[in-house]
């Protein structure tokens, strides 16, 4: 924590409207931590095994990396080394598009989709397996609560394989009257947020599809993508099929920039995704981009606001914030504002932040220092633009990156920390006065991705979404996927559609 | 309370069922564990209304009932006693006699319980004599009927009338839930029964299915913490039927410790309406405290 941010800071009751002077109890707290506490409830991690060094995944084999270099993954929650892997150099990306490019020619969309959704069905099983393996691993390399990795992460990575295996028989009745043909190699660059489970939205559908891959996962959190090379390994997918480089950005720009590959997928951030669009100009490679948000979550007076409470909780929190559809930006009617912010707050004082292998975990590490220092900046921005910060009162543990659940209030459509994304456990909070405004307001950013409204009246919700310019809009919930639904953004929030029949698009030529 | 303080019943404040759902859920994944699993369940066990409430009721059945109450497991005598016994007007008498000298509660159903289908002024009496006989506690149910037809003030006034009648004992208002079937009517009853002078308010009889549920509990609590922000007067809960097991009264301590906090966790503001609960609290106790389960044949049952 900087020394300029206080942490506890008083609830201000003159903040945000009127108080109540008529009260008699407008001091009247709730304290839901000095009696019985929760006793540590850790996940054990002692049977996943955690290899100290791990090498690139090319044409079926582990193979080092040609320059030998290595990179570091660190445990966020406590700072530790969890392994080294390899760093990608243009020798390795090229092997690894050479091996794809040899699968695609030889075997992979010569086999029947019967055939092709045998294998991704056998995934999607050997995944949940490994299941209580992999969410384990996903939260000691990324900090995310083992709650959520294994309640969310998961279990979605298994549906997606599950979905997309049987379209890969289907296809011709995926496009009526049109024959889909694959596309050849595919360079599939994948972020921090949800290793495993972005690693199954990219690819499943191109395998689906009879497309092969080469995928490259983030620096911070490379380990379950490696785990899943293993699943390809010994479900006897062809080699070549799926190769994974390790490294950072430069070893994803090797990818985008490989002549002889057909089609790039990433998800990431907006800067790098126009740095992307700007390199395949003028290229005949296909591309989807899902890149940044600030989501806009939407409250009207008439909503159910303890519902609501839980759904801004889940839209913000969820993941530490590092959500690319986070609901970032409450927009909240003024007549229910103080109320709602006032049960925010009381709900906020029962997150648990913490270890995040331990079960009753809400909030765990943010995943990288880098991330972490990002976050800080940007609470100190919000302060300097004389918003009103508001944390809730739980401990954090030393060592490890950790940010306390934060909201600001008082803040204005042209605050730096309402137009740009934090990607951290960090809410701003507006108030609309009409319906029109709060559509203004939801739709004045630069990026277009997902957005929440909570109202009790059904036509609202249709009249509302249809003003609303994004990719996804939830109603009375937030933050719920599924494979059979598409998702994608508007404007800055990327293009193409992941997920669902349009998720198979992006992989197919006709 | 002024008039003008007590909100329009009318109005029906907005409940999303499938949030409410999704909010039990993720509370049911907290892990209780090692030592804050056993001091739930001893608080668990401190906070239980041990009941009968069947025709077939005699004193011989009400005085094993209370031996219960008092000392719930023999050969552990440190553990903490129930906190009431629920009985039937007619045998309060016996249960203040048989525990008589403990800080054993009394509590009885009253006011034409189960149905309630009787005349206010029958109701009041049912009320008196239980006070007569020395019940520190009346449960009476809400005309449910009345309710449904949109007759609020009924409602209000009924309750009203009882609290009056209660004198000091203290009043909890059963809303029968699974009757009034939506949360928003949950919700509603739950803010009547507060506004009336309710010291507590209970969701079920028992006799009717479904009874006591995480949903219709979290939602009661809700809206006591609303009453509680607006009033600043603290009211109790007590979910009562179909609670039978130590992890499920685990998930409703979860429940009323993170709407409610720290203060409502005990006996004085917090109540299980059951009866074989009190032996499953006892087994998993016993499970913590030596390491062994028992056969359900060391435990007796009344």
């Amino acid at each position: 924590m900087s020394d300029t941010i206080s942490t506890n800071q008083p609830v201000d009751k003159t903040t945000n409207g009127s108080p109540k002077p008529t009260s008699p109890n407008s001091d009247l707290k709730f304290d839901f931590a000095s009696f019985w506490e929760y006793s540590a409830a850790p996940e054990s991690s002692d049977f996943v095994e955690i290899d100290p060094k791990y090498n690139h995944f090319i044409n079926g084999e582990f193979v080092a990396p040609v320059k030998g270099r290595y990179m570091k993954s660190i445990n966020p929650a406590t700072e530790k080394v969890l392994c080294e892997f390899a760093e990608g150099t243009s020798e390795d990306v090229d092997s690894a598009v050479k091996a794809a490019r040899k699968a695609y020619d030889k075997t992979w969309p010569k086999l029947s989709g019967k055939e092709r959704g045998k294998y991704i069905f056998r995934i999607a099983r050997m995944i949940q397996e490994r299941a209580r393996e992999f969410a384990i691993t996903e939260s000691m390399d990324g900090g995310k609560p083992i709650r959520e990795s294994r309640d969310v992460d998961v279990p979605l990575a298994a549906a997606y394989f599950f979905y997309y295996a049987g379209w890969a028989d289907k296809l011709e009745y995926a496009f009526p009257g049109r024959k889909p043909k694959s596309l050849g190699v595919c360079g599939q660059i994948i972020p921090w947020n949800f290793p495993l489970l972005m690693l199954a939205w990219k690819i499943a559908p191109a395998l689906a599809t009879g497309n092969t891959v080469v995928l490259k996962p983030a620096e911070s959190t490379p380990i379950t993508a490696l785990k899943f090379a293993e699943i390809c390994k010994d479900s006897g997918l062809p080699e070549g099929v799926v190769n994974i480089v390790t490294g950072a950005g430069q070893t994803g720009s090797e990818i985008v920039n490989h002549p002889d590959v057909n089609k790039i997928a990433f998800t990431g951030s907006t800067k790098v995704g126009k740095i992307i669009q700007k390199t395949l100009a003028g290229t005949d490679k296909k591309f989807t981009l899902e890149l940044g948000g600030k989501g806009p979550n939407i409250v009207f007076e008439d909503a159910p606001l303890d519902q609501a409470v839980e759904g801004i909780i889940n839209a913000i929190f969820f993941n530490q914030g590092h959500v690319c559809c986070a609901g970032s930006r409450l927009l909240v009617q003024e007549g229910v504002a103080d109320t709602l912010i006032q049960k925010l707050k009381d709900r906020m004082e029962t997150l648990i932040v913490g270890d995040p292998l331990d079960k009753n975990t809400d909030i765990g590490a943010i995943n990288s220092k880098a991330q972490f220092e990002r976050i800080q900046q940007y609470l100190e921005i919000g302060l300097n633009e004389g918003a009103e910060m508001y944390q809730s009162s739980c401990n954090v543990p030393e060592n490890g990156y950790f940010c306390k659940p934060t909201i600001f209030t008082n803040v204005s459509q042209s605050n730096r920390i309402v137009q740009e994304e934090i990607f951290g456990p960090v809410l701003t909070i507006q108030t609309f006065r009409t319906p029109a405004e709060a559509i203004e307001k939801a739709n004045n950013t630069p990026y277009g991705l997902a957005s929440g409204i909570w109202t009790d009246k059904g036509s609202k919700i249709f009249k509302t979404g249809q003003s609303i310019r994004s990719g996804v809009m939830w109603s009375n919930t937030y933050n719920k996927f599924d494979p059979t639904s598409p998702f994608g953004g508007y404007n800055e929030s990327g293009m193409g559609r992941e997920g669902g029949l349009h998720g198979l698009y992006p992989y197919v030529k006709f | 309370m002024s008039i003008a303080e007590i909100p329009d019943f009318k109005q029906t404040i907005p409940i999303d069922k499938i949030g409410v759902e999704e909010r039990v859920s993720r509370l049911n994944k907290r892990s209780i564990k090692k030592e804050s699993k056993l001091q739930a369940l001893k608080l668990a066990l401190s906070m239980i209304d041990h009941t009968t409430l069947e025709g077939k009721d005699s004193e011989g059945k009400v005085i094993q009932l209370c031996s219960k109450a008092r000392t719930p497991y023999a050969p552990m005598p440190h553990l903490p006693h129930v906190a009431a016994v629920c009985v039937y007007p007619n045998m309060v008498a016996t249960a203040k006699k048989a525990l008589k000298g403990t800080n054993v509660k009394v509590a009885s159903v009253a006011t034409a319980f189960p149905s309630g289908m009787a005349q206010l002024h029958i109701k009041l009496d049912d009320t008196r004599f239980a006070v007569d006989q020395g019940a520190d506690e009346i449960d009476m149910v809400i005309s449910r009927g009345e309710f449904l037809k949109g007759n609020y003030s009924f409602i209000f006034d009924e309750i009203a009338a009882v609290k009056e009648a209660c004198g000091s004992a203290h009043l909890k208002v059963i809303l029968e839930t699974g009757e009034l079937e939506t949360l928003e009517n949950v919700r509603k009853a739950s803010d009547i029964a507060m506004y009336a002078g309710a010291d507590f308010i209970k969701t079920s009889t028992g006799k009717i299915s479904p009874a006591a549920t995480q949903p219709v509990t979290l939602v009661m609590l809700e809206a006591i913490r609303d009453f509680y922000i607006e009033t600043g007067t603290m009211v109790g809960m007590k979910p009562a039927g179909g609670i039978r097991k130590a992890k499920e009264a685990l998930q409703y301590l979860v429940l009323v410790k993170e709407t409610l906090g720290a203060a409502w966790l005990t006996p004085e503001w917090f109540r299980f309406g059951a009866s074989s609960l009190t032996n499953d609290l006892l087994m998993q106790i016993v499970k913590q405290e030596t390491g062994v389960y028992q056969s359900i044949d060391y435990f007796s049952n009344d």
